[in-house]
């Protein structure tokens, strides 16, 4: 073993190539974002040689090391609150890079996918209250469909996530119950239901188990061709999950939103509005002083507003509605850098 | 330099050895000068300045581990101060973890971490045990390599890998032609329905299989010390292969034993990723195996990345501490153990 | 010796001569399945992208064809010697410390600390290397993996080399000295080199562990889509891009994550089969 100590080190050492000069930066967080991301920065590395290196640790892991300083700048599915952003001397700013949508997903043979649900009816099935998929609530909105006595099967997230901060800020909105009971956040206490690490295991969950009702983000259900659920929105339609129907819901939040960008996009008004969807937010320094570093992160943010939205849609990404785009390279144009 | 260190002239045996007893035993660690008939003393090696710098070198990298572990003893501390200044012994009390409510009870964690070592405990000790004395004792010379190295490469498989053949063969197996047998024989209250194969059972299972090759890779390492001569003076008083395996390799091997079982009980313990994906990750307390279940070291992995409050942090490093605070139990209950069992055999000894 | 008592007596000894023998034929067969299945399992599904691709390339985004895990692989490799070159002198001395003190009450105290740390779990040991380098340092780096890494080894090695030290015979010691050579030296050369195989079996075990480790990577080395140009910079492992390969819901990564996995197995199992070979010998006078 002591021979091969200095064969793997001169190994190591050669495949070094000289030409890490490059600018290089770090980022981290979000996990959603991070096919993207990866797009992105790949496209980005290709035109213009500076290495973004992003890993995907989570959104409040990407906060927690944005705050310690230990990388430039973090992704986050959720957005920071005033208190934890009081603790960075340097003001961090809120970009929205996409958008994300969590599909309710279910296995039931023989039923077809599009099951029709209300906000309370789903808030229920979280709860623990509705237990079989025959249930009265159930079959009234399905009268077309027919709905065997299996026992329901919650699965849900066992990690912290960005997706499961969307889905249980929703059912926080739609239902007294849940908010009471349960609440909000990227981690919950969970009524009833098994434990997921990470989107792939609940999509598996669901995959395997009969009777079985998940969510899981847009992406992870249409890989898996997973049946979804049709879930009302507020102006009362069933919007299909899908690309267009997101779009929609950050097109119907442009109204009501802050300044900051900080805000929640589930169960917006407008017809074709999905209602359960979150920004994902690029958290940025307003102030870079390393000016090399900061010019090329402002840079690579005004391609990803203007180049890279178009990267999306194949990645199942929906890109950001135009006006949102302006209002967004507008704050970038805020940055400042090397001072 | 006549002096020569070269190993392989071995010195004449001495028969009977300067203790009266050969090699019959493995050597007790320390100094072999002590306790010697001052006839049969070697001459007292030249005094040189090697020896004392080269103890205090040992000495120093020793006290290097007890420092490691004081340091993060002490981190860990000092993150779950919060937590236990702000739930005391109410965290020893209740199962329930709301993150949402910021309220933390870390026992259905505790007792999954225990159960599901605990049945990796009792299954891998005696398979382990069982397939180095197979090895050294039973299998012609030739096998014994050749096994040895596969059963190695069980350990060198990574921790998400086995998650993830947990997940996929492990778990449909297990629920489909396993527990079924194990509810209608065994039945309740430890094999109940529901099972879909994620469960405290099933976790036991794949951290058995884990931790056996350190079980059995470091027994095999004892047992093949121990020398032929004391084999072979069992068998020459009559003894089966089975009662010789026993007294004269199994039994003055039980210190390295436990070594080994220790180490593969604290890698169960502490085993990460490969039991958060097949443990059910519900923080349940229930007396069905079958059951999910969820342990200290998977929900820190699962939820220390997206914990924001400093409550929730708190809390996670308050169970790690818990875990250390659980090995640190289970090594002293098992030196105790050992000790009362060699006192015994002393005793047994002096009459 | 043809009374009754007598020969029922060895009836019974040699039933259970027979039965326990086969038990332990039987244990050795029963574990031949989880590990074949295993085996094969990641064969199977690694063998789709082990192509020179995964070899030489840098990770590539979704639906670009031809990406790899060369920067994971020799991160993975750096990281493990970087950890070697930490833990190896602490766990071998320490052990050797350990052998020589006997029942000390100090040896006693590291002995009964090592076993311990060993149960601690690799995603404390990350964060706790996370909290005392990389916070300060303000850098994620392949030096603070590296560190995670070697704590996770040397309680195995520590452990495993005093046990094995306290095995090698008296007379080989006593003869050494006999010889006139100095106590360190007898240590040294005589001893260590007597249990050498049994310490190479300890570190490969330790080194087959932690190279499987994703947990204590995620917070000290990150990650890296890039080459790395020192080790004090964000450094790429097989585990940590395996783990996030495994976990998107794009086929092509997840076959690169089970390659991955597949070469990580090769990796170890290379190295093991490596120093079997070249370290024969220095087992006892068992044989």
């Amino acid at each position: 073993m002591l021979r091969l100590k200095p064969l793997f080190l001169s190994l190591s050492l050669l495949a070094l190539p000289a030409a890490s000069f490059a600018l290089s930066m770090n980022g981290a967080g979000s996990t959603f974002i991070y096919p993207l991301a990866s797009k992105w920065f790949s496209e980005y590395n290709k035109s213009t040689g500076v290495e973004i290196n992003y890993q995907s640790i989570g959104s409040g892991a990407g906060i927690r090391q944005l705050l310690a300083g230990t990388i430039d700048f973090g992704a986050s599915d959720a957005p920071m609150a005033d208190s934890v952003m009081a603790k960075s001397p340097i003001p961090i700013l809120h970009l929205p890079a996409t958008i994300g949508a969590v599909a309710v997903v279910y296995n039931l043979p023989g039923v077809p996918t599009g099951m029709k649900l209300t906000p309370d009816v789903l808030a229920g099935i979280f709860l623990g209250t509705i237990t079989k998929w025959n249930d009265p609530a159930i079959v009234a909105l399905n009268p077309s469909m027919s709905l065997p006595a299996t026992d329901i099967s919650v699965a849900h997230r066992s990690d912290g996530s960005g997706t499961t901060n969307i889905f249980t800020d929703y059912l926080t909105k739609v239902s007294p119950d849940w908010a009471s009971k349960v609440g909000k956040g990227s981690a919950v206490n969970w009524p009833v239901g098994l434990g997921g690490k990470g989107n792939e295991a609940v999509a598996g969950l669901v995959k395997q188990v009969e009777g079985a009702i998940g969510y899981v983000e847009l992406a992870y259900a249409i890989k898996n061709n997973l049946t979804y659920v049709l879930i009302r929105n507020q102006a009362g339609n069933y919007p299909t999950p899908s690309l267009e129907s997101t779009s929609a819901a950050a097109a119907g939040s442009l109204k009501t939103m802050p300044a900051d960008f900080r805000t929640s996009i589930t169960n917006m008004p407008g017809k074709d509005a999905y209602p359960i969807c979150g920004f994902t937010w690029f958290l940025v320094f307003q102030k870079y002083t390393d000016a090399a570093k900061g010019k090329a992160l402002v840079d690579f943010l005004n391609w990803a507003m203007d180049k890279g939205q178009a990267m999306g849609p194949d990645l199942y990404y929906p890109q950001l509605p135009a006006s949102l785009v302006k209002k967004v390279k507008a704050s970038i144009a805020t940055i400042q850098v090397g001072q | 330099m006549p002096l020569s260190t070269d190993p392989r002239r071995t010195p004449p045996a001495i028969p009977g050895g300067s203790r009266g007893q050969g090699d019959l035993k493995p050597r007790q660690s320390g100094d072999p000068l002590q306790n010697t008939m001052p006839e049969s003393r070697p001459p007292k090696a030249k005094k040189s300045w090697g020896d004392p710098v080269f103890k205090s070198i040992t000495l120093i990298f020793a006290a290097a581990i007890l420092v490691l572990a004081l340091a993060i003893a002490v981190e860990l501390l000092a993150s779950a101060l919060p937590a236990i200044k702000g739930m005391g012994w109410h965290f020893f009390l209740t199962q329930k973890w709301d993150p949402v409510m910021e309220q933390f009870g870390g026992l259905a964690f505790i007792y999954g971490t225990i159960v599901s070592s605990l049945i990796a405990f009792l299954i891998a000790t005696p398979f382990g045990i069982g397939i180095s004395i197979f090895l050294t004792e039973l299998a012609p010379r030739w096998l014994r390599e050749p096994v040895s190295f596969l059963i190695e490469i069980l350990a060198a498989i990574p921790s998400v890998v086995y998650g993830l053949w947990g997940i996929f063969v492990l778990a449909p197996l297990l629920s489909v032609h396993f527990d079924p047998y194990l509810i209608r024989w065994i039945g309740r209250p430890f094999f109940a329905r529901p099972s879909n194969g994620l469960s405290l059972f099933s976790a036991g299972i794949i951290l058995a299989i884990m931790i056996l090759p350190t079980i059995m890779a470091i027994s095999r390492e004892v047992f093949l010390a121990i020398p032929r001569s004391a084999r072979e003076g069992a068998l020459a008083l009559g003894a089966t292969r089975w009662e010789t395996i026993v007294v004269a390799v199994v039994s003055p091997s039980k210190p390295g034993l436990m070594g080994a079982v220790m180490l593969g009980l604290g890698r169960a313990l502490g085993e990460t990723m490969a039991v958060t994906m097949i443990i059910g990750n519900r923080p349940l307390i229930s007396l069905n195996l079958l059951a999910p279940s969820h342990s200290i070291a998977s929900v820190i992995a699962n939820e220390f990345a997206e914990a924001t409050s400093d409550m929730h942090l708190s809390a996670l490093a308050e169970l790690g501490l818990v875990l250390m605070g659980i090995t640190i139990l289970i090594n002293i209950a098992a030196r105790v153990m050992v000790w009362s069992t060699s006192s015994k055999l002393r005793a047994l000894e002096k009459a | 010796m043809k009374s009754a008592p007598i020969s029922m007596n060895y009836r019974r000894r040699k039933a259970v001569d027979r039965t326990m023998r086969l038990i332990c034929l039987l244990m050795a067969l029963c574990i031949m399945i989880p590990l074949f299945s295993l085996m094969i399992y990641v064969t199977v599904r690694g063998l789709k992208r082990f192509d020179l691709d995964f070899f030489i390339h840098l990770p590539a985004p979704v639906g670009e064809p031809g990406g790899g895990m060369a920067n994971a692989i020799v991160g993975t490799i750096t990281m493990i010697l970087i950890a070697s070159c930490f833990s190896l002198p602490i766990s071998i001395l320490g052990g050797v410390y350990l052998a020589e003190a006997g029942k000390t009450r100090f040896a006693s105290l590291v002995r009964f600390t090592a076993d311990v740390l060993s149960g601690v779990p690799s995603i404390v040991v990350g964060i706790f290397v996370y909290q005392v380098l990389v916070k300060p340092m303000h850098q994620f780096s392949a030096l603070a993996g590296g560190l995670a890494l070697a704590i996770l080894m040397i309680p195995l090695v520590t452990r495993t080399t005093e046990e094995l030290i306290k095995l090698v015979p008296r007379n080989m010691m006593e003869g050494s000295l006999a010889l006139g050579a100095p106590r360190w030296k007898t240590t040294l050369f005589v001893v260590l080199q007597a249990a050498r195989a049994g310490i190479a079996t300890g570190v490969l075990l330790a080194v087959a562990r932690v190279a499987g480790e994703t947990a204590p990577l995620l917070f000290t080395s990150l990650n890296n889509q890039f080459w790395p140009s020192q080790i004090s910079e964000p450094t790429a492992s097989l585990t940590v891009q395996v783990f996030t390969f495994a976990i998107s819901p794009f086929q092509d990564w997840q076959d690169q994550a089970w390659t991955g996995a597949l070469v990580l197995l090769i990796l170890v199992v290379g190295v093991s089969l490596l120093s079997r070979l070249t370290l024969k010998g220095g087992r006892g006078l068992a044989n």
